[in-house]
């Protein structure tokens, strides 16, 4: 494989520790290495640039059924958006929901290089691999879907946790997972009696299991298996004013419980698009930002980490395996609703949305997430997301960072909003002058997310024996810009390299990559138990054999397999 | 006023999407530059110029710029697409999406359009001397925005789907039209001055709809209120007055919910 330099750029990079200083960073077989361990290489002189890692987004809804449904239901969401293929770039289509191909290459144009798809219902796991499959460029994983599924709510029921992480061993096999994601945790479960969970120890009906013993028999499951990723929860309660004391409840259900993983995580939590879950008020009339109270929990307990659920003020489509908060949404703003149950496992709903800044509940989300990031006092446990799509698409990142590097981009929105004064009460935003610098943005955007993962050992840095992704960004931190420089720099990298393949060149797209696709294969002692109750599970309920629900070989044809040895 | 005179010579073998036969796109060319813009047939990109004689140059802007286009135009798509102001008049009939997205300005179409004219229409007019066909003024697929302001005068028959999704503005057609009128409709008014089918107003939350002429069947989710005596725009006459759609929601006015309403002529 080639050999690159890439020199004299301005690096930032919390993994080395270095904080804009120039340096070179040399690409050797894939891996950066050590820049005397090169020979003959291509030089890219990044002088007066910016340099990091690639990117890594720890939650973003990018394949399967649902970010299909948003697609067929949505032809609206492609109207003039078509670019027809050129060169080495295939057809590419949609905004809020775009196609596979687009999805590849727009990460790749803001310097990102892996993805996570948060939620996949394991019994679409084939369509969820055959999307990623299609997307070009990024390492992905998948994290399956486990709080409302039939297995894990009857053995947490009674707390058997053995069992509990043999049936996720065997599911993280069979769907070829990353992670253990639970949405509304029993309440998509109790969606299918038309009811809810909206706090902690609502029982889940039948089944006789509150929230708050599924996340923890979760967390104590995961942590049993030493997986890479801690429990990724998306709590009860999502989208409701007032919903703030449900979340704290949630993340207080992780006390006392420390990580035991090899792969270097500090947390046993991962908490998602916390925007969503940081209302004050009873009501949308008095609904108030709550991302005080949250971030001052955050930041004083380090087994926790979050990401954003940036609202950025778009046309979007919102989709979750959280079935009746869909249900809510679409008695909010009438728009279309696709709804679905997945038999044993979970289900999930569809609705277009419209955050406006004419509307001044909008306008508090967009400032309760910004507050979120600004409040915290390690920006290495607060990762930036959209929740693309739920809160807008993925592309805006930019503008994130943008609006927490610039206190001028946050009052200009402000200025843009029709209900200025009142968000301005109902939010601290207004009272807050941080800005965060590009290191800072590094941790939430590399290092990080990386870290959370597990996966430090290969991205989020730019430290020798590393993967080679690397983003090259025309932007001189050490020069006056103006806050729409940034936004205009980070969404158009001018190089990126992935696995030491150079996929942009110049702005353009210059390789579709190697794709690959991370799982974790968790070895546990054999479970008679368990596997008997998936055989008369696939028996009794299922509407698919056992046979024609694992992923096999070709779903993934470039697998990359992570090993977890929690035998004992 | 200056205006440019476009003359159809060959007809393509596909269908030819010419969404730059606008003012907007027109405004400031000269009869070669204009001959230069592109259009598509199928995925294959060519010069407006290779289908149409182009005469006269165009105003300084798209308000200062009237198009006339002549011939066949059966085989155009898009003509007058997303226009600002300005005017088009096209001299024969005219294949799909005529004045979709239009926001200002006036189409004239002396002959017949086929589906979707005035989608998602913002404003100005669109003045159509034939029939239409199906979709007039409604939503593009999938979209919840249908016709949001202006005006769309047919003097013939219009198809089905009539005003889909409508928010605003004003669809008057004087001959009959096809079954769907209005469905999801949330505001604007239609009048149909010939024979309507049936399934008029179906899920419409609020909104208009004038039938002159006869209705083959009622939606059950509209109830008879009263009989009414209107006069408006040249229409003058004793009308029955049903409110619906009863099974979908309806936004509230001093405690009293407001409905889409649906009058029919029965009198002078």
């Amino acid at each position: 494989m080639a050999e690159y330099l890439i020199k004299n750029g301005f690096v930032f990079d919390p993994v080395l520790g270095i904080r804009g200083d120039q340096a070179d960073i040399a690409i050797k077989d894939g891996k950066i290495v050590e820049t005397n361990a090169i020979t003959n290489p291509k030089v890219i002189d990044a002088a007066g640039k910016t340099v990091m890692a690639g990117g890594v987004d720890i939650h973003a809804h990018v394949a399967g059924p649902k970010v299909n449904v948003g697609r067929n239901f949505r032809p609206e969401d492609k109207l003039f958006g078509y670019k027809p293929r050129n060169g080495i770039e295939r057809m590419q289509g949609g905004f809020s929901v775009p196609t596979t191909i687009r999805t590849g290459y727009n990460y790749a144009r803001m310097g990102y290089t892996t993805v996570m798809e948060a939620a996949m219902p394991p019994l679409y796991a084939r369509h969820t691999h055959e999307e990623m499959r299609d997307t070009p460029i990024l390492d992905q994983g998948a994290y399956p879907v486990f709080g409302n599924n039939w297995f894990v709510l009857e053995y947490l029921k009674n707390h058997e946790i053995e069992n509990t992480a043999a049936y996720i061993a065997w599911l993280l096999r069979a769907t070829k997972g990353y992670a253990v994601k639970v949405v509304n945790p029993g309440g998509t479960e109790a969606w299918a009696w038309g009811l809810n969970c909206e706090n902690v120890h609502d029982p889940v009906p039948y089944f006789d299991i509150t929230p708050a013993q599924i996340v923890t028999g979760l967390i104590e499951a995961n942590e049993y298996l030493g997986l890479p990723h801690s429990m990724h929860v998306h709590a009860n309660n999502l989208g409701n004013p007032g919903n703030y004391t449900t979340t704290l409840d949630t993340f207080k259900l992780s006390e006392g419980i420390k990580p035991k993983s090899k792969f270097g995580r500090d947390q046993v939590m991962h908490h998602t698009h916390v925007q969503f879950h940081s209302y004050g008020g009873d009501s949308w009339a008095n609904v108030d930002s709550r991302a005080r109270e949250i971030m001052d929990y955050v930041n004083s307990h380090d087994n926790i980490t979050i990401d954003m659920g940036q609202v950025t003020l778009d046309e979007t489509t919102t989709m979750t395996a959280d079935g009746p908060f869909e249900h809510h949404l679409t008695e909010l703003n009438h728009l279309k609703w696709a709804n679905a149950d997945v038999e044993l496992e979970t289900g999930s709903g569809v609705v277009p949305y419209v955050y406006s800044p004419n509307i001044k509940v909008c306008a508090i989300q967009w400032a309760i997430g910004l507050e979120l990031a600004l409040l915290a006092k390690d920006s290495s446990r607060i990762f930036l997301t959209t929740d693309h799509p739920n809160a807008g698409p993925f592309i805006r990142y930019p503008r994130v960072m943008k609006w927490l590097m610039s206190e001028e981009a946050r009052e200009q929105q402000f200025d843009a909003f029709k209900h200025k004064d009142k968000v301005i009460e109902a939010t601290n935003l207004a009272g807050i002058g941080r800005e965060l610098d590009l290191y800072e943005i590094a941790q939430m955007t590399r290092a990080g997310p990386a870290k959370s993962l597990g996966l430090a050992h290969m991205y989020g840095g730019l430290a020798p024996g590393l993967e080679a992704d690397v983003a090259v960004y025309d932007f001189n931190p050490n020069e006056p810009y103006a806050p729409d420089d940034i936004e205009k720099a980070f969404s158009n990298a001018e190089h990126l390299f992935k696995t030491g393949v150079q996929v942009v060149r110049d702005h353009e797209i210059a390789s579709n990559g190697n794709k690959r696709t991370l799982w974790v294969n968790a070895k546990v002692n054999e479970n008679p138990q368990v596997m008997r109750d998936v055989k008369e599970k696939f028996l009794r309920y299922y509407t698919v054999t056992l046979n024609n629900y694992e992923v096999t070989g070709h779903y993934l044809p470039n697998p990359y397999v992570i090993e977890v040895d929690a035998t004992q | 006023m200056e205006t440019v005179t476009l003359t159809i010579k060959n007809q393509p073998d596909l269908y030819l999407e010419a969404d730059n036969i606008t003012p907007d796109a027109f405004a400031g060319k000269k009869a070669d530059e204009i001959a230069n813009l592109h259009v598509y047939v199928g995925r294959e990109q060519h010069r407006l110029g290779d289908f149409f004689e182009v005469s006269g140059n165009a105003g300084a802007t798209p308000e200062e710029t009237k198009i006339v286009v002549n011939g066949d135009l059966s085989r155009v798509k898009y003509i007058g697409m997303k226009m600002t102001g300005g005017e088009v008049v096209a001299n024969g009939n005219a294949d799909m999406y005529v004045g979709a997205w239009m926001q200002g300005g006036k189409i004239t179409v002396n002959g017949n359009v086929d589906a979707f004219a005035g989608t998602g229409m913002k404003d100005g007019e669109l003045v159509i001397n034939g029939n239409a066909g199906n979709y007039l003024g409604a939503a593009y697929r999938g979209d919840w925005r249908g016709m949001q302001g202006g005006k769309i005068t047919v003097k013939g028959n219009a198809g089905s789907d009539l005003g889909t999704f409508m928010n605003g503005g004003e669809i008057i057609v004087g001959g009959d039209v096809d079954v769907h009128v209005a469905t999801h409709a949330e505001g604007g008014k239609i009048v149909i001055k010939g024979n309507a089918k049936s399934r008029l107003g179906g899920q419409m939350v609020e909104g208009e709809i004038y039938v002159l002429g006869n209705i083959d069947v009622m939606m059950p989710g509209f109830a008879y209120r009263e009989d009414v005596d209107i006069e408006m725009d040249g229409i003058k006459g004793r009308f029955a007055l049903y409110e619906g759609d009863l099974g979908e929601r309806h936004r509230k006015r001093k405690g009293q919910p407001i409905y889409a309403k649906l009058y029919q002529q029965i009198g002078a």
